[in-house]
């Protein structure tokens, strides 16, 4: 295995992008990447993609992708892990370009949520749950997070309720400096307490809202990049662990499971302890998956990770910043684009080009994608190249 | 050849003794008072009211729902394995199919499938019994050593009509067997019927018509009293031979008239007329009144049940409690418990509950 | 329409169905083909008692296509008293308050209607407070 750095990136704003199709939104990434990267071609692309097979009626995005920017002739397909299918599918690239298969590879998180409405709209994402186990009882990933936010305040009854809120008023007040954000406001704690039940005890303020939007990352050798004009961020750590799909199969429906041992893997890989990092990129698809994921990563004992949002570690300024650039919550949440997202996000960090949001002297990041409550936990090491 | 004495007579006596071996009823929790239906329609005039209150399915129930819960509780009273079923039939006026009988998924959740009769039976009101009749042949001539027959609705009333504050929801399931086995020993049946249109949906209609006062003396009680009169001169027997009498029961009234017309008085009546407090269940009513009644029965008790269905006919049934009563009883959920389990509901929870409320 | 994945899944559906693993006894629901844990070959059938307590639960206000009917409904996750947790939603609460540990009993109700009032419609394991 050879090192693998990151040559560029490209990220479009997520939100509602009316005027963009598949093809239009992964281009724009695609190309913004490439010109980051100094011009270089993929010799491999892997889409991360969840929804674009029932939401838009297309499969084979491969074709679609390399087809719609010229890169005609490359090896090209999705990769599908739910919400964790773009850090899945940049998990690919990276592990063609440290195998020696290919020198340049390209990973795409792309999704187009918008184009549908009303029931339809939904109906896609609710292929992450177990359809006849889960859904066919009339579960939503909203409903499942509900089961695992009550249990943990049953089993922790200590738990602050209003302690959960720290983690949407951080994700929206990092969201504020960074473009590409959906909700760039500042979110008061009064307005989280005041906020309606979506799925008791979730209120409409822990749930990270669906989007469309598309990013795209450029690996290579250090070689090959040696002579780009930004600094280089290396993948020193990569791992991918699965759970049961369904929640109601795990012995312990609130230890993530997935999500501590891929970040023990990766951790071990790159040869760091995850209080090494300068700042997480976690999965706050919902805020009780935030404490679940900061709990399996070891930051805090079991039962005890919501007490980290008491004070300001996982702020800017604190000892474990997340979701520096909003996170899920208020960068927004394009299914399977997101992984693609958080690498981007965390390339800006450990190059110094995340502006007001920057971390001082990032050097280290670790990212973590979920697909699903952690049925599939992706979670990769970057480190700033001396 | 030895022939069943019973050929020469009009009522229906097989030629093994059969017998109820275990019972079931389910009630649905919601209840829709009257006084509701008279607020929205009749500017809050409660005089003459028909019942207190009516038994609302939940948003996910129906026939076949109502039918697998009173067949699960009927199999705790027989303590036989559901796969010596040899047939399961289903009588209402409400299955949720037109095409696509009721009884296989009944069958199928009570794990008595394959192996087994299975059909769906209409006759207005008087479907559960006339599956319990069928159900006595089967048994009764020795091709099928058990027999599960269900009556269930939930009935259907047009918003404002005369109906709607009595059309309700529940069942009741009876697995017939060997008399010897049976907890209630069937000792006849027989069946009055006429052409009488007094009540009727057409196919495709979501309410039926009736015939209002039409639906009375023609129908009702001439039916219930000419097969209660004829049963109890074929049997010898007089209304005081029994403890308890069962009527058909789509109000409060008919019964009670009823009853006095044969000569029943009203503590004969009492523990089975639960039409005041859970409404008129259709294929259901007879057969939930003959569960009330078995719940409390004793040992020797003799009971006269007459169902009704429009249309029109009656089935009387002759039936004697045995010494097994005592120890089914407490098997299974009673029927004043589900009773007793009771939500009350507004006229607007009631229309959504029944998808009175057009969402298309 | 949907018809053969709902047909085959018929008597778990209805009456929680599920295996019991003959190699080492584990109680399994819902069904797999290899026992979660001793991976040998599940298939033998075993029919579950239906009682259990909730584990979890929480109240949904918006619905997926073909339940939007019934919204707002109580989802839970149930333990079952053989062992296995299953996801199912609470039916019959009426004016009950619920609470994790609460037991409950499995009924059979209509879960959901294909294609409104002419689909199939789809009958499954749902659970309600134990009655009396």
């Amino acid at each position: 295995m050879r090192d693998v750095v990151i040559a560029g990136i490209g990220q479009t704003p997520v939100g509602e992008q009316w005027e963009l199709s598949l093809r239009n939104s992964s281009a724009l990434a695609i190309q913004a990447a490439r010109k980051d990267a100094g011009g270089l071609k993929p010799e491999s692309m892997y889409v991360g993609n969840l929804l674009a097979p029932v939401a838009s009626h297309q499969a084979n995005l491969g074709a679609l992708l390399t087809d719609n920017t010229n890169l005609e002739g490359i090896e090209a397909y999705s990769v599908e892990a739910g919400e964790a299918s773009s850090a899945a599918a940049f998990r690919m690239a990276y592990l063609a370009v440290a195998s020696g298969w290919v020198d340049v590879a390209m990973a795409v998180g792309v999704e187009k949520y918008t184009d549908r409405a009303g029931q339809d709209q939904d109906d896609p994402i609710y292929q992450i749950l177990d359809y006849d186990y889960e859904y066919v009882q009339g579960l939503t990933p909203l409903s499942q997070a509900g089961l695992l936010f009550q249990r943990y305040l049953h089993e922790n009854p200590s738990a602050q309720r209003d302690a959960f809120g720290a983690f949407p008023l951080i994700a929206h007040e990092n969201a504020v400096h960074n473009p590409n954000a959906m909700f760039r406001k500042a979110l008061r704690p009064e307005m989280y307490m005041k906020a309606g039940m979506v799925s008791e005890p979730l209120n409409m303020f822990d749930v990270a809202p669906y989007a469309d939007g598309a990013a795209a990352i450029l690996l290579t050798t250090p070689d090959i990049a040696k002579d780009l004009p930004h600094s280089l961020v290396r993948v020193i750590g990569s791992d991918t662990a699965i759970d049961t799909l369904a929640v109601h199969d795990r012995p312990d429906p609130l230890a993530f499971r997935a999500a501590g041992i891929s970040l023990e893997q990766a951790c071990h890989q790159a040869g760091i302890l995850p209080s090494d990092v300068d700042f997480f990129e976690l999965h706050d698809a919902f805020s009780i998956y935030a404490v679940l994921s900061l709990e399996a990563a070891g930051f805090a004992p079991r039962g005890e990770g919501w007490k980290l949002a008491l004070g300001n570690t996982l702020t800017r300024h604190g000892d474990l910043p997340i979701s520096t650039m909003g996170g899920l919550k208020a960068r927004g949440f394009p299914l399977g684009a997101t992984g693609a997202y958080q690498i981007v996000e965390a390339v800006l960090q450990l190059r110094g080009q995340a502006g007001e949001n920057q971390i001082p002297n990032a050097r280290l990041g670790l990212v973590q994608s979920l697909g699903g409550p952690a049925s599939t936990a992706v979670t990769h090491v970057l480190e700033k190249m001396a | 050849m030895e022939t069943n004495p019973a050929l020469n007579s009009i009522l229906l006596k097989s030629k093994l003794p059969v017998g109820i071996i275990g019972y079931g009823v389910y009630i649905p929790r919601y209840r829709l008072p009257a006084v509701e239906v008279a607020r929205i329609w009749k500017d809050g005039d409660t005089s003459g009211l028909p019942i207190k209150e009516k038994a609302v399915p939940g948003l996910d129930e129906d026939t076949i729902s109502i039918s697998i819960e009173a067949s699960r509780n009927a199999l705790k009273r027989a303590l036989i394995d559901p796969t010596d079923l040899r047939a399961v039939w289903v009588g209402s006026e409400s299955h949720p199919y037109a095409v696509k009988p009721s009884s296989t998924i009944v069958a199928e959740a009570i794990g008595c499938s394959p192996h087994v009769q299975a059909g769906d039976w209409e006759f207005a009101c008087k479907a559960g019994t006339e599956a319990m009749v069928a159900a006595m042949g089967l048994v009764g001539s020795g091709m099928a050593r058990y027999a599960l027959a269900i009556g269930a609705d939930t009935a259907q009333g047009r918003p404002g009509d005369a109906l709607e504050y009595t059309a309700a929801a529940g069942g009741a399931a009876y697995i017939l067997g060997p008399g010897e086995e049976s907890l209630a020993v069937i000792n006849a049946t027989f069946s009055y019927v006429t052409d009488t249109p007094d009540f009727w949906r057409r196919p495709k209609q979501s309410y039926p018509e009736h015939g209002q006062r039409f639906t009375g003396d023609p129908a009702y009680f001439k039916h219930i009293t000419e097969a209660g009169s004829h049963m109890m001169k074929e049997m010898g027997t007089q209304p005081s031979d029994y403890q308890y009498a069962i009527f058909h029961q789509p109000n409060t009234k008919f019964p009670q008239r009823v009853a006095a017309q044969l000569g029943f008085s009203k503590e004969q009546i009492k523990t089975g007329l639960l039409c005041p407090v859970i409404g008129n269940t259709y294929a259901g009513a007879a057969v939930v009144g003959l569960t009330a009644v078995l719940d409390e029965a004793k040992p020797g008790d003799r009971i006269l049940m007459v169902s009704f269905g429009s249309g029109a006919g009656s089935d009387a049934m002759d039936i004697t409690v045995t010494d097994k009563i005592l120890e089914r009883q407490g098997n299974a959920t009673k029927t004043t418990d589900y009773i007793a389990r009771r939500t009350e509901i507004d006229y607007a929870t009631y229309s959504r509950l029944r998808g009175k409320l057009a969402l298309t | 329409m949907e018809v053969p994945r709902h047909w085959r899944l018929k008597k778990q559906r209805y009456a929680l169905v599920g295996e019991v693993c003959p190699h080492c006894d584990s109680k399994i629901f819902p069904p797999r083909d290899v026992c979660p844990y001793c991976g040998g070959e599940a298939k033998t059938q075993f029919a579950f008692s239906g009682r259990g307590q909730v584990y979890s639960f929480t109240k949904m206000t918006s619905a997926p296509t073909g339940f939007e009917q019934a919204a707002p409904y109580t989802m839970a996750l149930v333990q079952l008293e053989e062992g296995p947790v299953v996801t199912a939603q609470l039916t019959d609460i009426g004016d009950q308050s619920i609470e994790i540990g609460m037991p409950v009993e499995m009924v059979t109700r209509k879960l959901r209607t294909d294609e409104a009032e002419r689909g199939m419609i789809v009958y499954g394991y749902k659970f309600r407070p134990v009655m009396g």
